[in-house]
């Protein structure tokens, strides 16, 4: 097969992302296999991430940034596929709220992702062949369990926060309630204490438009030297649209025709929108592994911290000493203020540390990846008063 | 969900109530002034809760652990005795349910502090008995239509009502109209008269 396209060579090099990334890696062996919540054990496996800053003498002033859903570590650094800036770097760099020349800020390609880290693109040592769907159901406490591992071998005890939005929020809220002696200070970003049955609805979709894709061949495309394109890239337009609100895509596109002065009375992207989501699901392609997008779609889907403790919110938090900081934004509907104020209200009880700020703003869910003035102020107070109670900075 | 105007008498009253190092929960605590006060002087672990949004924003901006939320409808999400004291500073008056409020305070805290506006001020009496209409003073600048304050009380009604929920009045300060305290052994009649605000240390 002759891989001349542009787009193939870009595949080629997500491919390599995923095999052989960039990015530095941390290889667990033998001796240290992830117990997965399916059951299964995990070993050898890989956490590729990428960290900024340096890291003080008694190592206390380390920050764990968590990724979304088709997020990666490259944080605040060039896409090494794409050439883009780093995904958060409104947030993360010298002198922002997550100050890199103040603190050591890691981030990880989550277990089951597809830039470097064990995920199902990854080569199974056992077949000598990509795992697609072999590689166990990872959840968002699996993928915590191996992000503590990483925080171990860099011989941290303690991280001085932990910050994310969305799925990466889900694992937030994972590491305080399971690794609560571990996070000093958690910021739980547009995101909730469980998946609900909508989003779980719009999960769904994603996934059967990947697998309903011919060239997805059972999960096994990359033996066969095939992408499910089409699949995929109609997977992540239905998603896009539940990250962006009404107002915001109406404000962006209205009705507004793509290079024409008349509808075409055919099926061709006439309106703006069509064509912007089009875009949107084609680069995606580019960046992401098909089989990857399914385990991280069903991790979020599996989250769910109360069920973890008898129904009982609360109880996940019990006794933590950990300082919160819950944001969530007006027009967010994936993830919906009420889901926020159940985990303030779920810490209250505990009797738990926590500030809970509503930011409004009409760009939706995505809100938390953009420039939100009023976001990064109540994020910077929080870490500030979080640095100078932990002795980061002078109180 | 604050309503008075600067400055804010009342708060090195209710500091000087507070024991340092304790475990506050300040009820409508605005823009965070007090709670901050209280860390800064007494050393307080402080917590928030407040109406305004903006108020939540400012007080999380300035470092201080403030949710947003409703005194009359979240305070049921808080643990039995969490708190040694619970705050609720001139915001009372604007609850919807004032009684309920103060039982949850109590439910809540150790102690309750509690400051609020003096209907029974000669000067609110004055003003409705010759004008004959629902006072505006300088610290009360609302019309009775746009006004948050719903419930308004006197000393003396403050009074019957933590009978009524079984407080135990520890100490209570009526200020006058510039700040400064009234006659500690003054019958509460003479603070009903004379006290522009007051402000309350409960007790279950």
């Amino acid at each position: 097969m002759t891989r001349t396209s542009r787009s193939t060579s870009k595949n080629d090099q997500k491919s390599q992302e995923a095999t052989n990334p960039h990015s530095p890696v941390v290889e667990f062996g033998a001796d240290k296999p992830l117990h997965l919540d399916s059951g299964v054990s995990l070993s050898p496996f890989r956490i590729a991430y990428q960290a900024y800053g340096e890291l003080n003498a008694d190592k206390s002033n380390a920050i764990l940034i968590c990724h979304a859903l088709t997020g990666d570590q490259h944080v605040a650094n060039l896409h090494p596929v794409t050439g883009k800036p780093g995904w958060w770097e409104t947030l993360v760099g010298p002198g922002k709220p997550v100050d890199t020349d103040r603190y050591f800020v890691i981030c990880s390609n989550v277990l089951g992702g597809c830039l470097g880290s064990t995920g199902p693109a990854s080569i199974n040592p056992e077949t000598g062949k990509a795992y697609a769907l072999d590689l166990p159901v990872i959840t968002i406490a699996d993928m915590v369990r191996a992000q503590a591992m990483l925080v171990s071998h860099f011989g941290i005890e303690q991280l001085f926060a932990v910050i994310g939005g969305s799925m990466g929020g889900m694992q937030v809220l994972e590491w305080a309630s399971s690794h609560s002696d571990k996070v000093f200070a958690a910021v739980a970003i547009a995101t909730g204490a469980r998946h609900s049955s909508q989003n779980i609805a719009f999960h769904e979709v994603g996934r059967q438009a990947v697998m309903a894709d011919p060239e997805w061949k059972e999960g096994r495309y990359l033996e066969h030297g095939t992408v499910p394109r089409k699949g995929l890239s109609v997977a992540r337009m239905a998603a896009h649209i539940t990250y962006l609100s009404e107002t915001a895509l109406h404000r962006k596109f209205g009705r507004n025709l793509q290079d024409r002065q008349n509808v075409t009375f055919g099926f061709d992207a006439d309106f703006q929108i069509e064509s912007y989501l089009r875009y949107q699901g084609m680069s995606f392609v580019e960046r992401f592994d098909p089989n990857s997008y399914l385990y991280m779609t069903r991790a979020m889907d599996y989250f769910d911290l109360a069920a973890e403790h008898e129904g009982r919110l609360a109880d996940a938090f019990a006794g933590s000493k950990t300082r919160f900081c819950i944001v969530s934004f007006t027009s967010d509907w994936l993830f919906p203020t009420s889901e926020s104020r159940t985990v303030a209200h779920a810490l209250n009880a505990a009797g738990a540390s926590v500030s809970f700020v509503e930011i409004e703003s009409d760009r939706g869910h995505d809100a938390f990846l953009l420039d939100e003035p009023e976001m990064f102020s109540a994020i910077n107070g929080f870490i500030r008063s979080a640095a100078r109670a932990k002795g980061l900075l002078p109180s | 969900m604050s309503v008075n105007v600067h400055p804010r008498v009342d708060f090195d009253v209710i500091a000087s109530l507070v024991e340092p190092g304790s475990r506050v929960l300040d009820v409508g605590c605005g823009d965070g002034e007090l709670l901050e006060l209280l860390q800064t002087t007494k050393g307080v672990d402080g917590r928030g809760v407040e109406l305004s949004q903006k108020g939540v924003n400012d007080s999380v901006a300035r470092g201080l652990s403030v949710i947003q939320g409703d005194a009359d409808s979240d305070l049921k999400y808080y643990p039995d005795a969490g708190f040694d004291y619970v705050i609720l500073s001139q915001t009372l008056q604007a609850t919807r349910n004032p009684k309920n409020v103060l039982t949850e305070l109590l439910r809540i805290g150790e102690k309750a502090i509690v400051s609020f506006p003096n209907f029974g001020h000669w000067r609110v009496r004055a003003s409705l008995a010759i004008n004959g209409r629902m006072p505006v003073t300088k610290d009360l600048p609302y019309s009775w239509y746009d006004t948050p304050n719903i419930h308004f009380c006197t000393i003396n009604d403050f009074v019957d009502m933590t009978k009524e929920v079984g407080a135990h009045v520890e100490s209570a300060v009526a200020l006058n109209a510039f700040g400064g305290r009234l006659g500690f052994n003054m019958p509460w009649g003479f603070w009903n008269l004379f006290g522009q605000q007051a402000v309350f240390l409960l007790k279950r």
